[in-house]
């Protein structure tokens, strides 16, 4: 895909989400209007504003056929092919640790991800791998839930057990 | 040794994935205290004031997580506790958009007599504050006679539509059979420092958020709507004995999610009674207006949830939805 | 005069005994530490507060609650700047120059002119909290729904070209960023906005940091990995005391901006509500503004690092002022200072300085040496926040995610908002490789609830009628500013056209 096909597609997705912000504001029950002696109603701000931004988006658009924005003349790759590799994989990464944070919990997920970053990704050497997949949970641990008081997602019941006998220790022998 | 005993106790919890009630419950891992309001607000003091005395006097093995859940007028807090059905380590501090909330959202799908009533921890008051630079208001006749000569120029300030204040100034408005201009801010606090301003002609606050500004002298009470004087305002008439109908309080309680355990919810009554009968509790009590004389719990507070609940139902038919949401 | 003179004298020798100057230390490390975390901020540090209140007494204890607040004001400048991501929401606009100047190597001297800026920006404002809190209490109670929404205007006028280039796209994404903030409850009508598949959690609204965190830690990053193929790895930099003192000479390249920054900063700091974020927007937007080469901030420039961060500091202290004398929270810090307060049994309120005089000049007192001794420990850490900079981005990357993950997480307590992030960060990434700019969304979703709201109160207050902006003084005189700001840039070009046409002739 060239950055000039890329161009248009983006305002276009664009036009059409601000259109879906307007429809969702109209028909969720609000005043789009001016409301005499009361001003703006709840829905005349989202939906001027949205309507503004379909407005902007078709500029794009227009300015896109005339050939007016530098993107809409390039026709070089949107994502260059050397490069896809490693933004996917950092984008995928994310969405993965996301899903694994609610299943297996933070630590566990902390760990596998250290182990794919640093030795699969990075092939560093083991000790610094091993270093980071145990430095990172215990450093998230003592800033997080020793010193902040916060509770991080621990996932299905049976990982949130394991974890828990981690923390009992804790309370036992320290504050 | 004590380690070995963890190491037992924690492999045998593994093995049984719910572990069996023990004895005498205690929370196994930290207390989620939610908040279904806002940082700084009165729920919010309250309950940060009571997780930091249950640290203080060392009253749970793990710690109580204060977590603001303010979405949608305590919405998002309620889904949130209906979801966590059956959950031992959840509890929450709740107003009473604990009642109204659920009438006006209808498709929230929640029903607030399911939750596990722990303990009524107080009844916060109302009380009608105007600007002491109003010298022709002194009381409620005149404060009427204002508002009806300036219609809608007067300006009631309040913490959002479909709050507590607006359903009560909804009551006074039929009461009184005037109609007046209501303003939603963000938070008591706000409301308070707009009347010290002048940039709204009066409010009904909690007791709390006007303290300060009533005993500098920048704001006067006009009437409080509760059943007898309170003691912080022994000048101040209560409306019944001006012949006016109305009595409305804000309820303090904590409760916990469908399906708690009984063991689990003993454990919580009797924390909260500790702290409930403590010095630090009683004397925050006195000096913020709230009335805590005997703490509701158990069957007693589930009628009263169930008698709260019908009420606002009553009063929201009766002053209509719409008188309390503005558009 | 005399009075303030020996009550802070009192106060100042309080700060000093040897427990509370321990104190000012511990509260300075932890508060740069937590600072330092991207979306970690002031409010999650008052956690660390709580236990140490039973061990010592409560004036200690707000010692080292200032000190806290201190050290996590400095600490958000410096994620800002070596990671790149806001450290937190008081600290976007310091990403703006800070970032490119630590990709070409110069992040010692963004780091020193962050540093050197807060210490000007508190110092300033503590010395002005000290001489006219009453007076300032007493303005600050004019301001009502009227002259904030002018105040938003001002806000907005000072953006005025901040955008990128291509003017469709620029709009764009300032309405998009004002959508995006009318997303939720909404409490003037009291009813739900902008729910997006009936989820509950909408309710909340889509949080300044989680939109912030979601473009900077994670667009910005895959953008940056990308360019550089992979090899994010900064110049090492030479950080000797030589370095440092060479460092301290840029000064004169920032001391206009960050007197502005300063004074700005405490006087939007001190109204209730509006907070240290728009005050360190409002001063980046005028630095540029009056700059005499406003192309260069956006690209490196030192005094775009410098104007955010002695406005938000200076803020910082101002936003206590509304708490102390009236008992209002000025930022959700401290809103939760204030329920520490009340542990204390003390009451903020009007009262609080006639009432609790040693509270209250204790508490400023340890606000002079705070400031003081988080700049000595900030200037000697900078060596190793640069290391940060030099490591693998194989090492960098992963840690960068994880905390932008935990600490979206931590501002909110779920899982929600890291979702969002993700797809915010996503798009954010996309949208950036086809020019759009995505500074004015993030601004535009801190200032948007605040003009909607301010605006539709006012217009309740005066039951429609929009004349009521223009007949209050206050309000009048912040609107003409902001007509006068917008029209600058324009006027300049003008005069600048019509001079090089003279000089033609």
């Amino acid at each position: 895909m060239t950055v000039r096909t890329a161009e248009l597609i983006m305002a276009i997705v664009l036009f059409v989400m601000s259109v879906g912000l307007m429809a969702n504001v109209y028909f969720g029950d609000l005043v789009v209007g001016w409301i005499a002696g009361r001003g703006p109603g709840a829905g005349m701000w989202p939906f001027w504003l949205s309507l503004g931004m379909a407005g902007a988006s078709l500029a794009t658009i227009i300015r896109w056929f005339t050939g007016a924005t530098p993107e809409s003349r390039n026709t070089d790759p949107y994502i260059a092919s050397e490069t896809i590799f490693l933004v996917t994989v950092s984008a995928v990464s994310l969405l993965v640790m996301l899903i694994l944070m609610n299943v297996i919990g933070t630590y566990f997920t902390l760990v596998i991800y250290m182990f794919f970053f640093v030795r699969i990704l990075g092939n560093h050497s083991w000790f610094t791998t091993i270093s980071m997949m145990l430095g990172t949970p215990l450093f998230v641990y003592l800033l997080f839930e020793v010193a902040l008081t916060k509770y991080l997602p621990k996932g299905l019941p049976f990982f949130e057990e394991l974890f828990l006998v981690v923390d009992n220790l804790r309370y036992e022998y320290f504050y | 040794m004590k380690a070995l005993k963890y190491l037992v106790a924690g492999a045998s919890a593994l093995a049984i994935t719910a572990p069996a009630a023990m004895a005498e419950w205690q929370p196994r891992k930290p207390v989620e205290f939610i908040i279904m309001a806002g940082t700084g607000g009165g729920a919010d003091q309250i309950a940060r004031l009571l997780q930091g005395l249950i640290q203080k006097k060392d009253l749970s093995p793990r710690p109580f997580i204060p977590i603001n859940k303010p979405g949608g007028s305590g919405a998002e807090a309620l889904r949130y506790l209906q979801d966590k059905a059956g959950d031992n380590h959840t509890v929450m501090m709740t107003l009473n958009s604990f009642y109204t909330t659920p009438i006006i959202q209808e498709d929230l799908g929640v029903d607030v007599t399911e939750f596990t009533p722990i303990a009524l921890m107080a009844m916060d008051t109302f009380l009608l504050w105007v600007n002491t630079d109003r010298d022709d208001i002194t009381d409620v006749d005149s404060y009427v006679a204002a508002v009806k000569e300036a219609g809608l120029d007067w300006k009631v300030g309040g913490t959002g539509s479909g709050q507590e204040d607006s359903v009560l100034t909804a009551m006074m408005e039929a009461e009184f059979g005037y109609d007046v201009t209501y303003i939603p801010f963000p938070g008591g606090g706000t409301v308070a420092k707009n009347l010290v301003g002048n940039q709204i002609d009066s409010t009904v606050n909690n007791p709390a958020e006007q303290m300060e500004f009533y005993r500098a002298g920048n704001t006067k009470p006009l009437v409080q709507f509760t059943g007898e004087r309170q003691a912080a305002f022994p000048d101040v008439p209560t409306a019944k004995e001006l012949g006016i109908e109305i009595e409305y309080y804000m309820q303090r309680s904590v409760n916990g999610p469908p399906g708690m355990d009984p063991e689990a919810v003993e454990w919580y009554t009797n924390l909260f009674q500790t702290l409930f009968d403590s010095e630090e509790w009683q004397g925050y009590c006195k000096s913020d207006g709230l009335t805590c004389e005997t703490m509701l719990k158990g069957e007693e507070l589930a009628t009263f949830h169930e008698n709260q609940k019908v009420a606002h139902e009553k009063l929201i038919a009766q002053v209509g939805a719409a008188a309390i949401t503005g558009e | 005069m005399e009075t303030i003179i020996v009550a802070l004298g009192s106060g100042l020798v309080e700060a000093v005994q040897p427990l509370n100057l321990f104190m000012i230390f511990a509260g300075c490390l932890a508060g740069l530490f937590v600072g330092c975390m991207p979306g970690l901020g002031s409010v999650n540090g008052v956690a660390i507060l709580l236990p140490v209140t039973f061990l010592v007494p409560p004036t200690t204890a707000i010692i080292f609650l200032a000190a806290l607040y201190y050290g996590a004001m400095y600490g958000g400048a410096i994620s800002s700047i070596t990671l790149g991501i806001p450290g937190a929401s008081t600290a976007v606009a310091t990403v703006f120059d800070g970032r490119p100047m630590a990709q070409a190597g110069k992040a010692d001297k963004a780091l020193m002119a962050a540093a050197i800026a807060s210490f000007i920006g508190g110092t300033v404002s503590i010395i002005l909290f000290t001489l006219f809190a009453p007076p300032l209490a007493a303005f600050a109670l004019k301001f009502g729904p009227q002259e904030e929404f002018a105040l938003m205007l001002l806000a907005f006028a000072t953006f005025i070209g901040l955008g990128g280039d291509d003017i469709p796209k620029t709009i764009f994404s300032i309405l998009l960023g004002l959508v995006l903030a009318a997303v939720g409850f909404d409490i003037i009508s009291g009813k739900p906005r902008l729910i997006f598949f009936d989820m509950v959690e909408f309710q909340r609204g889509i949080g300044f940091l989680v939109l912030a965190i979601g473009v900077y830690g994670i667009g910005e990053m895959l953008w940056t990995l990308e360019t550089t193929k992979g090899s994010v790895q900064m110049h090492k930099v030479n950080t000797g005391w030589k370095k440092i003192k060479e460092n301290f000479k840029d000064i004169k390249l920032y001391i206009n901006s960050t007197w502005l920054g300063s004074f700005l900063g405490f006087f939007v700091g001190t109204l209730p509500a509006a907070g240290a974020t728009p005050a360190a927007l409002m001063s980046y937007g005028l630095s540029k503004t009056f700059s005499k080469d406003p192309d260069s901030y956006g690209k490196g420039n030192i005094a775009g690092v410098a104007a955010p961060e002695a406005a938000n500091n200076a803020a910082s202290t101002g936003s206590m002022l509304p708490m102390i004398t009236l008992g209002i929270p000025g930022s959700p810090t401290t809103a939760i200072l204030l329920g520490g307060m009340i542990i204390w049994g003390l009451r903020p309120g009007p009262l609080l300085f006639t009432e609790s005089p040693d509270f209250v000049w204790g508490l400023i007192g340890s606000m002079y040496v705070a400031n003081f001794v988080t700049v000595i420990l900030n200037i000697a850490l900078i060596p190793l926040f640069i290391r940060v900079l030099a490591m693998p981005f194989t090492l960098l990357t992963p840690i960068i995610f994880v905390l932008c993950v935990l600490g979206v997480f931590a501002t909110t307590d779920r899982m929600f908002d890291t979702w969002i992030m993700l797809i915010i960060g996503v798009a954010a990434y996309f949208l950036r490789k086809l020019n759009y700019p995505v500074a004015p969304a993030v601004l535009a979703i801190v200032l948007g609830p605040l003009a909607e709201r301010s605006l539709r109160q006012s217009l309740i207050s005066s039951r429609g009628d929009a004349m009521t902006f223009i007949e209050r003084p206050i309000s009048l005189t912040c609107i003409l500013i902001a007509l006068a700001l917008m029209s600058y840039p324009l006027v300049s070009r003008f005069l600048k056209r019509r001079k090089a046409a003279q000089a033609e002739t």
